[in-house]
């Protein structure tokens, strides 16, 4: 980490986006974590697409549990909401402040640990009920926090900075949430903003639960020979499958794709994203076929990335439409409307005599 | 290094260009001053040593802290960064005025003579400069003088309320207190008569630019009594000989000059100046600080009046008439046609020419194997300023026509290399080259030994004697100095350019760490790619083209290349401060730029020892 704050000054001809923003007006905080470290990278990354977005600062809320990874809410966006929650259990913040305002861009930042450790559960059951956040997982393979040990996504075989090797199979959140059905599923890479950055884009524009595991390698305990998840070992195994450039509804398509090498798929808002395919047998619309793929990569220790999986038909229903939750936030609803008062309560109770 | 067409390749930080270049105020000083070297100096209150890192180079610091062209401030990144540049040289005279006796700090002077005597003419910064430099080694400089004073234009053009003739006194002083055989009022009516007289192995021409242009409309000889040549009526007030002009006075021209005569005038009891120009604003000669501080002493300036005749009324100048001038702009400000529009009398008791001043060697004999160009000025070599007789030098406003001091100082420092080599027998042209020694800033875990916070503070303006008080003398001073306050909060706008950001591309994991944390977005990891395409591909535009990118080696993990923008870097040091394998550090960069001394060592160094 570093003391020295970032200064104010900035480039005299960054460009500005609709509002009027440089990227500097998305920064949060002085960063407290090592120097280096893939999670930086990371926050640099949201703070680029949501200048890119346009979104107004005071639209997002950003929510996280405990870890490395649970403290970088703080360093991006400082006008946005923060919800700094228990272990494991920032899931259940989302599903409560998604419930009661649904027209803000919720991102929700997690590790290894708080995610397919304690927080197993949650993120499992946040993913069931398609909760309509972006869900980002800085995934280092160790405990940093609490001195480099193993986490639930390490490798068998990797080996830990003092020598030890893993011996227990990693949980794949990427095959977790293929399994239970989430819409939106990539993987990405803390050293690649080329891919990152639009994922994040499109990832805050879906509608329902979109997931992107990021390899962000921890360079103080995980970047050594031997480990699965340095910078050194990401970069030789690392296979991009599909890249999605996103396209916000105000911007036409400037990029010049070949026929047949790019298919457009249109958000529930207008703006798109627009999917080149690497591997020309390889096909993003096919939940089965892509969890083969992802564990034919792994098994020969190759990392699958990109936009993995996407279902933007919106014929799986969001939490929004299976909990019916009012259209404008709660905030805004009337006193009566939110307090049906003792009458209704009489009513309710009386179904039960 | 990979030789492919079509990519850039690595940046040779090596070349004594390269780093140099970063530092802009160095790079733009003709005498290449260690600028933030000694802005940090005078920020630790190390007055004396600021001085003398200024002396190195400069040799005047405290002339030059109030006089100077300041060819470094438009040259300042902060000007890039924010608005306006730090006040570079307003800082060095915060070193002159507050340094302690530095005599035993001066160049020691050997009691042994080398044997060979240098004669210099003129007794201007050009010539003392050869003086300051030469008589360290041990050599014997005569200096000719035609006033009764040492100092040349500093002491006869530059007004007494810019530049109080105490400085001039102390800093020509130091260097004739070296040991110089000064002839005062000895002016040199032969080259020939000197060279065939013998006794000098060498001989330094830095007589200057002496002579004013001149201004031949109809009336010019009848109004002479009121027409006076910019440069030697500033010399006749300078000397005493003039101390009255009239009431209104207009002044020809609109460079540094004409500025000194307008500001001169007031002061001898004109109530109404005004200043000609043949062009609009944009073309004006004159530093804009110059102007300012003229026109805040209610000097008027005249655009579009191009002079066509003086006017006489009963044998005495009345006034002149003008031609009222329109001009056509091209986009890019470029004057593509003129046309007159009329014509306009404005009346005056004075004019004062300032349009220029030429060289004069009416002294320098056709036949002494010294070529003259078509506009009659010696043929001068500008890197050893030899003319095209051996032994024979020319530096200042005498080698190349009117630049300025900072300029004939470095001159005197290049002459001096050259006259050691003359002296030597040695080839003039292969002196030593320049170079540049590096050294990391870090200290610690977070900790360098620089200020590396960017403070927001804007430019301190200079405090002014009052409109009121400044005009009853002529040699009161008009600037105050910074104050302790304002010193302490300007010394903190300078970004430490010199303090290098070096990368070694071999340690670099791609992390990202840097380009993240930069302010400025200087850096950018990227395929490589032909410059112009690469410019195209960095985090923020690279618009200055004159600054070339530096362009790493290709990196261990992915062969794509660091490129970093230097020109708007705050050297504020987060690259290194973030870097996890240290593959960048910060270094303070210390240009050698070779003076005699160094060439006299150097030589010594290779000569054969006797056993």
């Amino acid at each position: 980490m570093t003391f020295i704050t970032k200064p104010k000054v900035a480039h005299p001809s960054l460009p500005r986006n609709a509002l009027g923003c440089t990227r500097r007006d998305y920064e949060g905080a002085l960063s407290t974590l090592c120097a280096g470290c893939g999670h930086d990278s990371i926050t640099a990354a949201i703070v680029e697409a949501c200048w890119g977005l346009s979104l107004e600062p005071q639209n997002l809320v950003k929510l996280s549990g405990i870890g490395c990874s649970s403290k970088t809410t703080a360093y991006f966006v400082s006008g946005g909401h923060g919800f700094n929650s228990v272990h494991g259990r920032m899931p259940s913040i989302a599903t409560g402040a998604n419930a009661a305002n649904r027209r803000l861009s919720y991102i929700g930042v997690s590790g290894d640990g708080d995610t397919l450790s304690i927080g197993l559960g949650q993120f499992c059951h946040a993913i069931r009920r398609n909760l309509d956040m972006l869900y980002i997982i800085e995934n280092n393979g160790v405990y940093g926090l609490t001195k480099g040990q193993f986490s639930a996504s390490a490798d068998v075989g990797s080996k830990a900075k003092k020598g030890e090797t893993n011996l227990q199979p990693p949980i794949d959140p990427v095959l977790l949430a293929l399994d239970l059905g989430a819409t939106f599923v990539a993987r990405s890479f803390s050293g690649d903003k080329r891919q990152l950055v639009p994922l994040i884009e499109a990832g805050l524009r879906h509608r329902g639960f979109a997931l992107i595991d990021v390899l962000s390698p921890c360079v103080t305990f995980n970047d050594h020979e031997g480990s699965t998840k340095s910078y050194a070992y990401t970069r030789e195994h690392y296979e991009p499958a599909v890249l999605a450039d996103f396209v916000p509804r105000e911007r036409e398509i400037t990029a010049d794709y070949g026929a047949g090498e790019a298919s457009e798929v249109i958000l529930h808002d207008g703006s798109r994203i627009v999917l080149r395919k690497l591997d020309a047998d390889y096909d993003p619309g096919d939940r089965r076929a892509a969890a083969a793929r992802v564990q034919e990569r792994m098994s020969s220790g190759e990392y699958l990335t990109g936009l993995i999986y996407l279902d933007a038909s919106g014929e799986r229903p969001e939490f929004h439409q299976v909990s019916r939750t009012p259209e404008v936030p709660l905030n805004s609803l009337p006193y009566e409307a939110l307090t049906p008062g003792a009458k209704a309560l009489e009513k309710i109770l009386a179904r039960y005599r | 290094m990979s030789h492919q067409w079509n990519i850039v390749d690595a940046t040779d930080t090596s070349h004594p260009d390269y780093y140099h270049r970063v530092v802009d105020c160095q790079w733009a000083c003709p005498a290449h001053t260690d600028v933030p070297e000694y802005i940090r100096l005078i920020a630790q209150g190390r007055f004396t040593d600021a001085y003398m890192v200024n002396r190195h180079s400069n040799v005047f610091p405290g002339i030059l802290g109030r006089v100077c062209d300041r060819p470094c401030e438009p040259a300042c990144r902060r000007g890039r960064v924010e608005a306006k540049p730090v006040a570079i040289c307003r800082l060095k005279r915060v070193a002159a005025d507050h340094r302690d006796d530095v005599t035993a700090r001066l160049p020691k002077i050997p009691r042994i003579k080398n044997g060979k005597r240098i004669a210099c003419i003129g007794a201007g910064c050009a010539s003392l400069t050869v003086a300051n430099d030469l008589l360290p080694l041990g050599y014997e400089v005569t200096l000719f003088e035609q006033f009764a004073t040492p100092g040349g234009l500093m002491r006869t053009n530059i007004p007494a309320f810019r530049l109080p003739a105490s400085v001039l006194d102390e800093e020509i002083g130091m260097i004739l207190g070296m040991g110089v055989d000064l002839r005062l009022g000895h002016r040199v009516e032969s080259l020939k008569e000197m060279l065939e007289a013998g006794g000098y192995d060498a001989v330094f021409v830095g007589s200057g630019a002496p002579k004013g242009k001149e201004l031949l409309l109809p009336g010019r000889e009848e109004a002479a009594a009121n027409v006076h040549i910019g440069i030697s009526w500033l010399e006749s007030v300078a000397f005493g000989h003039v101390e009255r002009i009239g009431g209104r006075v207009l002044i020809i021209g609109v460079g540094n000059t004409a500025m000194d005569c307008c500001r001169t005038s007031l002061r001898l009891g004109a109530r109404q100046v005004k200043v000609m120009a043949r062009k609009p604003r944009a073309f004006f000669k004159a530093s804009a600080w110059e102007l300012e501080d003229a026109e805040e002493e209610s000097v008027e300036i005249i655009v579009n009046r191009s002079p066509k005749a003086f006017v006489l009324e009963n044998g005495r100048l009345a006034g002149m008439t003008f031609e009222c001038m329109e001009y056509d702009l091209d986009p890019r400000g470029r004057i593509i046609a003129e046309r007159v529009s009329g014509e306009e009398f404005i009346p005056a008791d004075d004019v004062i020419l300032a349009i220029g001043q030429d060289n004069a060697f009416p002294w320098i004999e056709r036949d002494l194997g010294i070529e003259f160009n078509k506009w009659d000025v010696p043929v001068v070599d500008p890197a050893t300023f030899q003319s095209t007789r051996p032994g024979v030098f020319f530096g200042g406003d005498a080698a190349f026509g009117p630049k300025n001091i900072i300029w004939a100082v470095e001159h005197g420092h290049q002459a001096a290399i050259s006259i050691h080599r003359h002296c030597q027998g040695e080839p003039l042209a292969e002196r030593l080259p320049p170079g540049v020694n590096l050294q990391s800033r870090k200290m610690g875990m977070h900790e360098w030994s620089y200020a590396n916070d960017y403070a927001p503070a804007e430019r301190r303006l200079m405090p002014h004697v009052s409109l009121k008080e400044r005009f009853q003398k002529i040699n009161i001073e008009v600037e105050l100095g910074f104050s302790a306050e304002q010193v302490a909060q300007e010394v903190q706008r300078c970004l430490n350019c010199d303090v290098q950001t070096v990368f070694s591309a071999k340690l670099c994991i791609e992390c990202d760490a840097c380009i993240d944390i930069c302010p400025v977005d200087c850096l950018t990891i990227t395929p490589n790619a032909p410059e112009a395409q690469l410019r195209t591909q960095l985090k923020a535009p690279a618009k200055n083209l004159s600054q070339p990118l530096y362009v790493s080696a290709p990196l261990p993990q992915t062969r794509r290349v660091m490129v970093k923008d230097e020109d708007l870097c705050v050297h504020c040091g987060l690259c290194a401060e973030r870097c996890p394998t240290a593959a960048w550090d910060m270094q303070k960069s210390h240009v050698r730029w070779p003076h005699a001394e160094d060439e006299a060592r150097s030589l010594e160094q290779r000569k054969p020892k006797i056993a």
